[in-house]
């Protein structure tokens, strides 16, 4: 059942956002949104998918004098990951219920324009709704239409074809015929290009596996933000990971401003239902991997750039069922706050809040490193 | 000295420790799950291979709140690359007792005029019905043995989907049961279906008597 607040004209009466939706239910809604909150809410055009079918995106925007940054969030690149649109969806929703009464989310609504494409993948995500489940990728075609489907975050231009991808067309993880080969991620990353001075966050909602992944997934560049918050100590440390895992010792964001944020995401997700992250850069706590959106972003610039991979651990994996839509969508809410929260404090400073660095945890990697020079 | 392996290896390392121990301990009333990795180290031992030392907290999928204590050793043998890694494991304290649940389930299944068939458990929104929830958990211990037998330092196996289970006729006391799954392989993405023979009794345990991974439908 909706939760009716007392704004429950705000969004789309009769919605249940506790329940997976139909690509043309997701297209609705998204007209519904925009009809009841015409004072805030925007739909555009983004792009084009291979067969054809319309992306687009909702703009939250208070109007103000004011010019304002971007946060800049996307659901459903990967089609079988369904519990990922219900989350942009119920993000939408919480923020169009609570941004009057709530005094967090009316702070940064006036420095921060939100920009949530609910599915990127539209021709995966009714392939997985009509006919297989469990599909990835896009369904553009290859081979004489023998083959179907580029995985979309192997596709962007980022260390593009390097390393955790094939070229083989039937490979769930084909990273298409070059970068950027695709509609979908071109239309993506034009838009992000050309917006890129004002976007300061940029996030994508994966699953499963309960992550919050920084950059990078392959090792060819650095960061720019490492040296943030990074102290003599620190760096001593950072050149023992690198020369152990083989990395440029530039490239191992381990340390970095970006990971603190997400150690305090991730920490206050956990606050809600016990849920555990783990937090890192990809290429250490999951595989190695280029293409992926989130390293693009962050090398154009974005100094914020996160990959979300929601619950499970794998007992559910894709098929999580509906009656965790909720606790996923209320717990991740509180990680997705912490960083627009962060951002906003940061650039939009009131005197106030500044991230400290704390004593550094020992994650299980670092755990891992170190215990292994002892034998 | 060669370097060491990457971090997320002693992740693989863990899932496969946890589907171990589930395919020991687990059954249709009992499901493990890996909560949490508290302590990883690597060991390279010359022309034997590499071992991985594990800390463990495990959970129980019925009730979130039963958490074990697990250390378990894996070691991933550098020959021959088609050999089952070797798994030892120690749980700390005792598992919730399961026979109760467990004769319930067989009872059911003995007195069904017809055998059973099902499909696509869970369905696409993640729905199990509660008559399923055994049936469930048995392909996940089964599942657990089939990722044991063949994963290496590079893959990490998940039960992604029951598409077919089908109960086999038997004279004896056994429970037995094919199945065709689908298993999620996290570093290729890959989906693989897979067939298994499942033998199940409440006092004798479960049995993966034979299994084989199946070629990928043609694409449609």
């Amino acid at each position: 059942m909706p939760r009716v607040g007392s704004s429950h004209r705000q969004v789309p009466e009769g919605y249940n956002y506790t329940q997976y939706h139909p690509m043309e239910e997701i297209y609705q809604w998204m007209t519904e949104v925009e009809e009841s909150n015409s004072e805030l809410v925007t739909q555009h055009y983004l792009g084009e998918t291979s067969e054809n079918q319309t992306m687009y995106y909702l703009q939250i925007s208070q109007p103000s004098n004011k010019s304002k940054k971007i946060i800049w969030m996307d659901c459903g690149i990967h089609a079988r990951e369904w519990i990922s649109p219900a989350f942009c969806q119920w993000f939408v929703k919480e923020i169009l219920q609570n941004y009057k009464s709530d005094p967090q989310i009316s702070r940064f609504l006036q420095n921060l324009d939100l920009y949530i494409l609910p599915v990127l993948n539209v021709d995966g995500y009714i392939y997985s709704w009509e006919k297989e489940r469990l599909w990835r990728k896009n369904r553009s075609p290859y081979m004489n239409a023998t083959c179907y489907g580029t995985d979309l975050n192997r596709n962007f231009n980022s260390s593009w074809g390097s390393i955790g991808v094939s070229y083989n067309c039937s490979s769930e993880i084909f990273c298409g015929s070059g970068p950027e080969s695709e509609p979908e991620t071109r239309a993506v990353a034009q838009f992000i290009e050309r917006k890129k001075e004002d976007i300061l966050c940029y996030l994508t909602m994966h699953s499963y596996g309960q992550y919050i992944l920084t950059p990078y997934g392959s090792t060819t560049e650095p960061p720019s933000n490492n040296e943030e918050l990074v102290g003599d100590e620190n760096f001593g440390l950072l050149k023992i990971i690198a020369k152990f895992t083989g990395t440029n010792e530039n490239a191992v964001p381990i340390l970095n401003l970006q990971m603190q944020v997400a150690e305090k995401a991730a920490t206050a997700l956990m606050g809600k239902y016990g849920t555990s992250y783990q937090v890192g850069a990809t290429s250490l706590i999951l595989y190695s991997n280029s293409g992926s959106s989130r390293d693009w972003a962050h090398m154009i610039g974005i100094p914020f750039s996160y990959t979300f991979e929601l619950r499970d651990k794998g007992t559910h994996g894709f098929l999580l069922p509906s009656d965790q839509i909720e606790p996923t969508c209320e717990e991740t809410m509180l990680a997705v706050m912490t960083i627009i929260d962060y951002v906003d404090q940061k650039y939009f400073p009131s005197g106030g809040v500044i991230l400290t660095s704390g004593s550094l945890g020992l994650s299980l990697c670092l755990s891992v490193v170190f215990t292994w020079t002892v034998f | 000295m060669e370097p060491p392996p990457p971090c997320s290896a002693a992740g693989r390392a863990a899932a496969l420790a946890a589907a171990c121990i589930n395919y020991r301990r687990g059954g249709p009333s009992r499901g493990l799950e890996l909560r949490a990795v508290t302590a990883a180290a690597t060991q390279d031992i010359d022309n034997v291979g590499r071992k991985y030392h594990l800390k463990l907290v495990l959970e129980d999928i019925l009730e979130k709140d039963n958490v074990v204590n697990c250390t378990a050793e894996i070691l991933y043998h550098l020959g021959n690359k088609n050999a089952a890694p070797d798994v030892d494991f120690t749980i700390e304290g005792e598992l919730k007792n399961t026979d109760e649940q467990d004769n319930i389930f067989y009872n059911q299944i003995k007195s069904l005029k017809k055998e059973l068939v099902a499909q696509n458990i869970p369905d696409s929104h993640g729905n199990v019905p509660p008559e399923m929830e055994p049936i469930r958990l048995l392909a996940r211990v089964a599942a657990g043995y089939v990722a044991w037998q063949n994963s290496t330092e590079n893959t990490r196996y998940e039960l992604a989907q029951i598409k077919d289970v089908r109960q086999v006729k038997r004279s004896d006391d056994y429970l037995e049961f094919d199945y065709m799954v689908l298993l999620h392989e996290f570093v290729s993405q890959e989906i693989i279906p897979w067939q298994m023979r499942v033998l199940w009794h409440p006092q004798h345990g479960v049995k993966v008597t034979q299994n084989s991974r199946q070629p990928k439908p043609a694409e449609y």
